[in-house]
């Protein structure tokens, strides 16, 4: 097993746990969780790669990562302030009692 | 392979485990920054100094702190009295092991092509900054106007309604 095989299957089992948390649970919140999760896993299959491919000082993955790490965060400011304006309004988080499109 | 990878793997795999498997949110929540400094020292462990302080600074230093934010807004760490998964957490469950299945097996049967250069590489916070500013420069100013975007668009969305506008 090489290292960036092993860096993969870390990243991949990673990914799974946050498409579990994310398909799985209840509250809105820890879908968010999950998604972050899955994210991250993403980011570090593409540091793996940065390190053991190639030309590591062309950055690419790197630089792939920085932003995904910013697109992420603006993902997560986002999707809070939904979940948060949702409560306010349905008084719930629970994802199986928001079957209405229309409030 | 190194003992500190193993480590460090098993920490991050522990701390996404227990932030989708404990009731309680807050613990969640604790569980997820578990997760995220593990990843960050997976990222120095990788030669990606820059990357694992800005996995630190954006997600322990802010993500975790707006999903606990969040959590405690909507008082989420109450446990729902039908159970903390959905009704249909069998389905999500194979689906999540099937692509774990599909993911190990790509990764498990391209070992051999995989690439891998055994040069540790030196790349300084300047070298970064040069980049941003040359090449990855278009990028650089998308990524501007998103967040600009995003932190108006969670302003709006999280704002008060005003009486009678419902």
């Amino acid at each position: 097993m090489t290292p960036l095989a092993s860096y993969l299957l870390v990243a991949a089992l990673l990914f799974s746990i946050g498409l579990a948390g994310a398909l799985t649970r209840r509250n809105a919140i820890l879908v968010l969780i999950g998604i972050e999760l899955m994210l991250n896993a993403a980011n570090l299959n593409l540091i793996a790669f940065w390190r053991y491919g190639p030309h590591p000082e062309l950055l690419t993955g790197m630089m792939f990562a920085i932003f995904s790490i910013a697109v992420a965060a603006a993902e997560a400011a986002v999707g809070l302030g939904l979940v948060i304006q949702i409560h306010r309004h349905a008084k719930t988080t629970d994802l199986d009692a928001m079957n209405r499109m229309k409030g | 392979m190194s003992f500190v990878f193993y480590i460090l793997a098993a920490l991050t795999v522990a701390g996404g485990l227990a932030a989708m498997l404990l009731k309680n949110t807050v613990h969640c929540a604790l569980a997820l920054t578990v997760a995220f400094a593990g990843l960050a020292l997976l990222f120095l462990n990788l030669d990606a100094q820059f990357a694992g302080f800005a996995q630190i600074l954006v997600y322990i230093g802010a993500v975790a702190i707006l999903v606990v934010f969040a959590i405690l807004l909507t008082r989420g760490s109450e446990t729902p009295r039908d159970g903390v998964f959905s009704r249909t957490w069998l389905a999500g469950l194979l689906i999540a092991a099937g692509v774990f299945a599909v993911l190990g097996w790509a990764v498990i049967g391209s070992v051999r092509v995989l690439p891998h250069e055994t040069a540790v590489p030196t790349v300084t916070v300047l070298q970064i900054g040069n980049a941003l500013v040359s090449r990855y420069v278009l990028p650089l100013e998308i990524v501007a106007v998103l967040l600009t975007a995003a932190m108006i668009g969670a302003v709006i969305v999280a704002m008060h309604e005003k009486e009678g506008q419902k």
